[in-house]
């Protein structure tokens, strides 16, 4: 990033405003899907979808995860990896014992 | 003595250290706010009744505050490219209005907290609300920590602007990356308390 | 590095350091040995720190030693110093004694055991052995230091408040730890957070320092184990340490806020329903908790591991067997060091499934272990073995960890754990892993680095009797400990197993333990008066004393340069560990030396 051009800049700030006006849209749509009080199961999944599509846009292009160098790729599979572990693993071993309500 | 490296980037990682370090210290946080959804799932998969959080909490407010928060992303997005682009007046622009937009998210939690706790529900109330003020409580924390950094590199920090250009650019870029990362945390609360 | 100069007054603590220094920036006291950004003397702050909490955390068991040999019966003289609202008529409580209980655990792990080897020695002798002038953030390295030693004021105040210290084990777990009225827990959690941050600003230091500030020529695979052991031991700190946090702030608003997150709906607490909301899950702790302690037992272990290969390799004047093998086994021991926490937790009723899977990572987990440790074992084969004080320790590492290591495996079987499980079996296990295997290697770099650090050797008579005392004191504590666990007495008990008939056959142990704690102390005594004595009086040495191949011995003087280390930029030419090389004169190869 450090050696791109002031041209390429200013592509990357159309690109920018482009994803904050995507941004703004998937907000509004995440709200006004949740004033259709759909069924839990439906709601997490659609919610769910829609902050995981605004999250990689930040993380694509805000912090410019779209060209990153190998080693914070590393890194960050490394952390996804263990994240997994931790969000899975707690509620499995809770399965023989709670009733997951819809 | 010069450490090698927090300027220009080393050549077989293509890093610079500042750069690496951000990025080590946001798995770090992704750890933290792991621990706390994966708690909140065990909470609430294993409670036997969670209210839904539009009958508990003011989705309009935190609607207004997720349109501040990524607002105030792009505009820190916009403060780097300014000074990518060697406009500096534009940069103090954009890097004051994040500061800004910031404070008005602070404020805007403020009244929603006040009018929970005004009638007697703080998070002693229920575990909804428990799990919603330690969550949002933590976001806020990281909130103010952004400002505090932000303030500094608008103000006093500037001064690195006339003598290292190249740092100062990079210090705004790994302030962004903390930046950023807090509106993606923001991103992922806002639905599962406010919506779900 | 920031000069901070004082305008021509001489450093108050000038006198303090005799030898030949270059004084080219002339540092006032503060700077220079209290807020220093140098890794060095960050490196020593953390080990004269970690140093100190070591030998508080043994008096603390030296205590409750006293207890469990001669129950309810006064302490002699100490007994009547420990104030009338702990132990009156010098009598201890048995709340006194959880207190002792928790505190041994959290001060011998989290504030003596990790930062010695990682504050302490990664600071001081992994930038040295990578090449490089300093850590990547010096102030980060400083601020490390200082919310360590904030965390650690707030843990040992924390006596002093009503009620005392926390008294829910080491481990913490709610509900007990929430609905004990005083205020110790509190501070505890507090105290936990200054600690994890530290660590977390540590670790990511490290990481940088690691892959961003290694000399030209030395890759990855040509770095000195110990620096692979920090490196990966960092990344554990990294990842595992914040969900403790999360749980650390959840159980602080358990705690100060009303919530319930820890806490059952219904609880009965002294006959009355508590008057909380409820709702929450004791277990949720448990997994948050282990998530991180499992780890952490491999932070404790690894720079152990790494400690005791670096000082093999130079004692037996040959390379390390299978350098690659223990490379790539420490990586994988890291990763797996995360999917094995559960097998603390056998007895939650986690179902079949979720036990199958924990006993099966647990098993797999040790084929690393056994790996590096027969990697050891065979470096030894044909090599002339010196056998100076440093190397007895590592030696007496092998064994010791093996039986701490091998005494786990019925552990991480839910059939026999069940048995075991909170028995003094479990306090053995992890003791053998930790006391005689992880602080053995301390003392062996302590004992080895200490040329480094000083310029001068530590005696070795000396040495080797606080070797022999040791090795045979610390085996009659935690040996017995097998033999009262497998006859089902459990841990945690005040009166040590009095009142339980299955115990009477075996509770006379308890003397012959309390006796080698003792024995143990004293010979602690030789080596305090050692390490002191040698910092003035131990025998003068060159840079390099033990002939080591490693940078920090090669490329610098010992004392090093205080500031960057270096006078020129060292490049590296070959792996860490060439002992005798065929063909050459001497039988170290330094890494730095082109041929």
């Amino acid at each position: 990033m450090s050696d791109a051009h002031a041209d390429d800049i200013r592509k990357h700030v159309k690109t920018y405003l482009m994803v904050f006006g995507t941004l703004m849209v998937l907000t509004v749509v995440t709200v006004a899907i949740s004033y259709l009080h759909l069924a839990v199961h439906e709601a997490i999944i659609i919610a769910l979808a829609v902050a995981t599509v605004k999250g990689s846009l930040v993380a694509l292009y805000f912090m410019h995860l779209n060209h990153e160098r190998k080693l914070i790729y590393y890194s960050l599979a490394l952390t996804v990896v263990f994240f997994l572990f931790l969000m899975i693993i707690p509620l499995a071993t809770n399965l023989d014992r709670i009733r997951i309500r819809y | 003595m010069e450490i090698p490296y927090t300027v220009e980037v080393r050549p077989d990682t293509g890093l610079s250290n500042g750069k690496l370090g951000v990025w080590l210290f946001l798995s770090s946080e992704v750890m933290l706010f792991a621990a706390l959804f994966s708690s909140y799932i065990l909470l609430r998969v294993g409670s036997t009744e969670w209210p839904h959080g539009y009958q508990e909490l003011n989705v309009p407010m935190a609607f207004f505050n997720t349109i501040v928060l990524i607002s105030s992303s792009v505009t820190m997005v916009m403060a780097w490219a300014s000074l990518k682009m060697n406009q500096f007046g534009k940069f103090k622009l954009y890097l004051g209005s994040t500061i800004l937009l910031s404070f008005v998210f602070l404020v805007v939690k403020y009244f929603e907290y006040e009018h929970h706790l005004a009638v007697g529900e703080g998070p002693w109330h229920s575990t909804f609300l428990a799990i919603y003020f330690t969550m949002t409580g933590l976001h806020g924390l990281h909130i103010i920590g952004g400002i505090i950094v932000n303030s500094y590199l608008w103000g006093p920090g500037t001064k690195m602007w006339k003598t290292e250009p190249v740092r100062f650019t990079n210090r705004i870029e790994i302030a962004g990356l903390y930046w950023h990362f807090v509106d993606l945390v923001w991103i992922f609360l806002f639905p599962m308390l406010y919506l779900l | 590095m920031e000069n901070v100069t004082t305008a021509g007054h001489a450093p108050a603590g000038a006198h303090a350091h005799g030898h030949a220094h270059l004084h080219d920036h002339e540092q006032s006291f503060i700077w220079k040995y209290v807020f220093s950004q140098d890794h060095k003397v960050i490196g020593i702050q953390y080990t004269i720190t970690a140093l100190l909490f070591l030998l508080f955390g043994f008096a603390l068991m030296a205590l409750m030693r006293y207890q469990l040999a001669f129950p309810m019966q006064p302490i002699p003289v100490i007994g009547s110093l420990l104030g009338q609202a702990n132990a009156p008529g010098g009598i201890m409580l048995p709340e006194f004694y959880n207190q002792l209980g928790a505190m041994h655990g959290t001060i011998m792990v989290f504030l003596g055991v990790v930062p010695l080897a990682v504050g302490g020695f990664g600071n001081y002798v992994m930038p040295l052995q990578i090449g490089a002038p300093d850590m990547a953030f010096p102030k980060l390295n400083m601020a490390s230091y200082w919310v360590y030693f904030i965390g650690g004021v707030v843990m040992l105040t924390s006596f002093f408040i009503p009620g005392g210290a926390a008294q829910s084990g080491w481990t913490s777990y709610p509900p007990l730890s929430v609905i004990t009225a005083t205020d110790g827990q509190t501070m505890w959690l507090i105290g936990m957070i200054f600690l994890i941050t530290s660590s977390l600003l540590g670790s990511m230091n490290f990481i940088v320092t690691i892959i961003q500030l290694r000399a030209k020529g030395l890759n990855f695979f040509r770095l000195p184990f110990f620096v692979w052991a920090q490196f990966v031991t960092s990344f554990l700190l990294l990842l595992a340490f914040p969900p403790l946090e999360a749980a650390g702030v959840l159980q602080l608003m358990d705690k100060v806020a009303g919530t319930s997150f820890f806490l059952p709906s219904g609880l009965v607490v002294g006959n009355k329903v508590m008057e909380r909301s409820g709702g929450g899950n004791p277990l949720l702790w448990q997994h948050l908790f282990w998530f991180l302690a499992h780890p952490e037992v491999y932070v404790l272990i690894l720079p152990a591991m790494g400690i005791v290969s670096e000082i093999i390799a130079n004692n037996t004047r040959k390379p390390l067997w299978g350098y690659r093998v223990l490379v790539y086994a420490i990586i994988f021991l890291g990763f797996m060091s995360f999917v094995v926490w559960a097998h603390h937790m056998f007895m939650t009723g986690m179902g079949t499934t979720m036990s199958s899977f924990f006993q099966t990572t647990t098993m797999i987990i040790s084929i690393p272990s056994v790996i590096i440790l027969s990697a050891l074992f065979l470096s030894l084969y044909g090599g002339s073995i010196r056998y100076n004080t440093p190397m007895l320790f590592a030696l007496a590492f092998l064994p010791m960890f093996g039986i701490g290591g091998l005494t786990g495996l019925p552990l991480g079987l839910a059939p026999s754990d069940i048995h075991l499980h909170d028995t003094y079996y479990v306090i053995g296990h992890f003791h053998y892993v930790v006391a005689p295997g992880t602080i053995f290697a301390r003392c062996a770099g302590i004992y080895y680095g200490f040329p480094k650090v000083t310029g001068r050797r530590m005696n070795d008579v000396l040495g080797k009797i606080h070797f022999v005392g040791s090795f045979i004191a610390i085996n009659g504590i935690f040996f017995p400990m097998f033999i009262q666990g497998l006859h089902g007495v459990n841990r945690r008990l005040y009166d040590g197993g009095v009142q339980y008939a299955h115990a009477q056959p075996v509770l006379h142990w308890n003397q012959f333990m309390s006796y080698s704690a003792w024995t143990l102390m004293a010979f602690q005594l030789v080596f305090i008066v050692n390490f002191f004595w040698s910092i003035k009086g131990g025998k003068a040495v060159g840079s390099n004393p033990w002939n080591a191949t490693t940078l920090e011995w090669t490329a610098t003087s010992s004392p090093p340069l205080a500031h960057g280390n270096f006078e020129t930029q060292p490049e590296v030419f070959r792996g860490p560990y060439e002992y005798s090389v065929p063909g050459r004169s001497t039988d170290y190869f330094p890494q730095n030396q082109r041929d």
